[in-house]
């Protein structure tokens, strides 16, 4: 972080008694014939980054707009910050952040201009205990493009883009921040960056629903992960509970009398000396491996896309049920 | 103050920050020059041709016909392009994340485009009444015409505008739209009296503001007795108000709905779908 100084003047003590930030049930969307999200439900607490993963097409984007109160769903309960977003008014608006991917909008605009611009119409909202807008200078410092305050926004770099887009987001100081897809087109260093920078917002008690399709960055950010897949929460769990639940079973591969053979299983120690004992000398090329997360969300998404996967058994994949 | 009136003020900054960045953008600076010219060739063709009949030039004529026809075309077309370019760009998506956001926006458009407008007018009379004689000699209360003919004319013009703007699927649209215009331009009396054309064309030009937009600055800017190139050797003042107030009335009532309707279908998807295909279309 750039200047953890200004990320922890953003902490708002949360009103009391309203811990549930998020709270999904039975959420359907349907586009004229086809469902694209058949049910799904999650909720996320304060001051948690809960992650959706899924494949393109799953239904991230419209989740997280249905959420955002830009698209209107077909049917369940969805309550944000204790709104339904449907009926959600400007003063509930003032509350949220939304990251957009900005292209080439406010090109001719300077960046501590736009941001004070847009910062100001949170003013009427601010609180004794929020203070609204986020001071420009500020909030450029704390997303490190102190060096770009009077450029104009045309000429920023990808990755300088993506902060500002994250400055403009939180310049509300949000209790809630919707990100879809931050880091798409980002290059190592910046992603790491913007990493930090969600982590010091969470720190500071803002909760954080983003969307990605990249799994390290999903296992690196969340304190929960949703996996979104086939309309349906297919995972919903800690990170670490999710990799370990995903590395449990592990894949063993070997030769026998020069053919390939391969079997997944949870106890490989044993596999393997069952093998041995079976088939001595004519084992060769032998390899063990543990399954990483990724391996376990490929298989599941490409399982669940098939429709290779009765509704029991994918059911049967989500776990953590009790963080719900 | 509510927080609708504080995000309208907020607006008024907008239309004026972007109204001074049209001045330090090479594309624009170029934009205001290069209309200046397109305005001054006729004029210079047209040149001292004496206008029958009318004790005018055929560039004394055209000169407030033009500015009258600037203030029609940068209401409507630039308020369309503008919100067809910030509907694919995601400026209107960004200004419908933040609280009143789109209150501002709009207010801030209706300021930049009039701003834009004026400024259009300015720089092509400031050059004209060198190159013409008899413009601008009336002064007092010929003059005071321009001060309802030019705010009616932006509500006529401007709302229409923001409608085309709305319902076009991309700025390429507008680009398309832009040829019935000029067609129109042609036959609104703005190069040569109304009166030359053919009676059924005459209702036709009638009916669009381009046409009162012109007589009203004539109106504002010719002498007196150049009222006789007029149809019925009058300016019309009443029907002028009437033809650009019908316009402003009709913009007003159908544009909030249709810019609600605009901004409810906004969402991040919609946008990116937009880019992709302008991608496309450009790679």
């Amino acid at each position: 972080m750039t200047s953890a100084h200004a990320l922890s003047e953003a902490g708002s003590s949360p009103p009391p008694g309203h811990d549930r930030v998020i709270d999904v049930r039975d959420l359907r969307m349907r586009y004229r014939t086809q469902d694209v999200l058949k049910g799904v439900g999650f909720t996320a607490r304060r001051g948690e980054v809960v992650v959706l993963l899924g494949p393109n097409g799953a239904g991230k984007t419209t989740t997280i707009e249905v959420l955002e109160g830009f698209r209107m769903r077909s049917a369940g309960d969805v309550s944000v910050l204790g709104t339904d977003p449907a009926r959600g008014d400007e003063r509930w608006r003032a509350r949220l952040g939304i990251v957009l991917q900005s292209w080439r909008d406010h090109g001719k605009w300077r960046v501590r201009e736009l941001l004070a611009h847009l910062g100001s119409y949170y003013a009427p909202y601010s609180t004794d205990l929020v203070r609204r807008p986020w001071d420009a200078d500020e909030l450029i410092a704390a997303v490190g493009l102190t060096g770009q305050a009077d450029k104009r926004i045309g000429t920023l770099s990808g990755g300088q883009r993506r902060r500002f887009d994250v400055a403009v987001g939180i310049v509300g100081r949000p209790e809630l921040l919707f990100l879809d897809e931050p880091t798409a087109g980002l290059d190592p260093e910046a992603r790491n960056e913007f990493h930090g920078l969600v982590r010091g917002l969470a720190d500071e008690n803002t909760t954080v629903l983003l969307t990605t399709h990249d799994l390290a960055e999903a296992e690196k950010l969340a304190d929960r992960i949703l996996i979104l897949a086939g309309g349906r929460i297919v995972a919903d769990g800690p990170a670490e509970e999710l990799s370990r639940q995903a590395s449990a079973e592990a894949t063993v591969r070997w030769t026998r009398d020069g053919r390939p053979f391969e079997e997944s299983t949870p106890e490989p120690t044993r596999f393997v000396r069952r093998l041995f004992e079976e088939h001595g000398d004519a084992i060769g090329g032998l390899e063990v491996r543990r399954a990483s997360l990724e391996d376990t969300y490929l298989t599941m998404v490409r399982e669940l896309e098939a429709g290779s996967v009765p509704e029991e058994r994918a059911a049967a994949h989500a776990f953590g049920e009790e963080a719900r | 103050m509510s927080p609708v009136w504080y995000a309208a003020g907020l607006g008024v900054r907008r239309g004026w920050t972007e109204l001074r960045q049209t001045f330090t953008t090479g594309q624009d600076v170029f934009g205001y020059a290069l209309w200046t010219v397109l305005v001054m060739v006729p004029l210079f063709l047209a040149g001292d041709d004496p206008l029958k009949g009318a004790g005018i030039s055929a560039g004394a004529f055209m000169l407030p016909s033009l500015l009258g026809m600037t203030l029609a075309f940068t209401g409507m077309t630039t308020t369309a392009q503008l919100l067809a370019t910030e509907r694919e760009d995601g400026t209107l998506l960004r200004a419908k994340a933040v609280p009143h956001g789109m209150v501002g926006h709009l207010v801030g458009k209706i300021v930049m485009v009039s701003g834009t407008a004026l400024v259009s007018m300015a720089l092509p009379f400031a050059a004209g009444v060198f190159l013409v004689d008899g413009v601008a000699r009336q002064g007092g209360g010929a003059l005071l015409t321009l001060v309802w003919v030019i705010p009616l004319g932006l509500l006529a013009t401007l709302p229409i505008g923001a409608v085309i703007g709305s319902l076009v699927s991309s700025p390429r649209t507008v680009g398309l739209l832009m040829l019935p215009v000029m067609g129109l331009v042609v036959v609104s009396g703005i190069y040569f009296p109304l009166s030359e054309l053919p009676e059924w064309l005459q209702t036709v030009a009638q009916i669009f503001p381009v046409y009162w937009l012109g007589l009203g600055l004539r109106a504002a800017l010719l002498p007196s007795e150049a009222v006789a190139a007029e149809i019925g050797a009058s300016w019309q003042h009443l029907e002028t108000a009437g033809v650009l107030g019908a316009w402003a009335v009709a913009g007003l009532l159908l544009a909030p709905s249709v810019l609600r309707r605009m901004a409810r279908r906004e969402s991040g998807a919609a946008m990116a779908e937009r880019r992709q295909k302008a991608m496309q279309r450009v790679g």
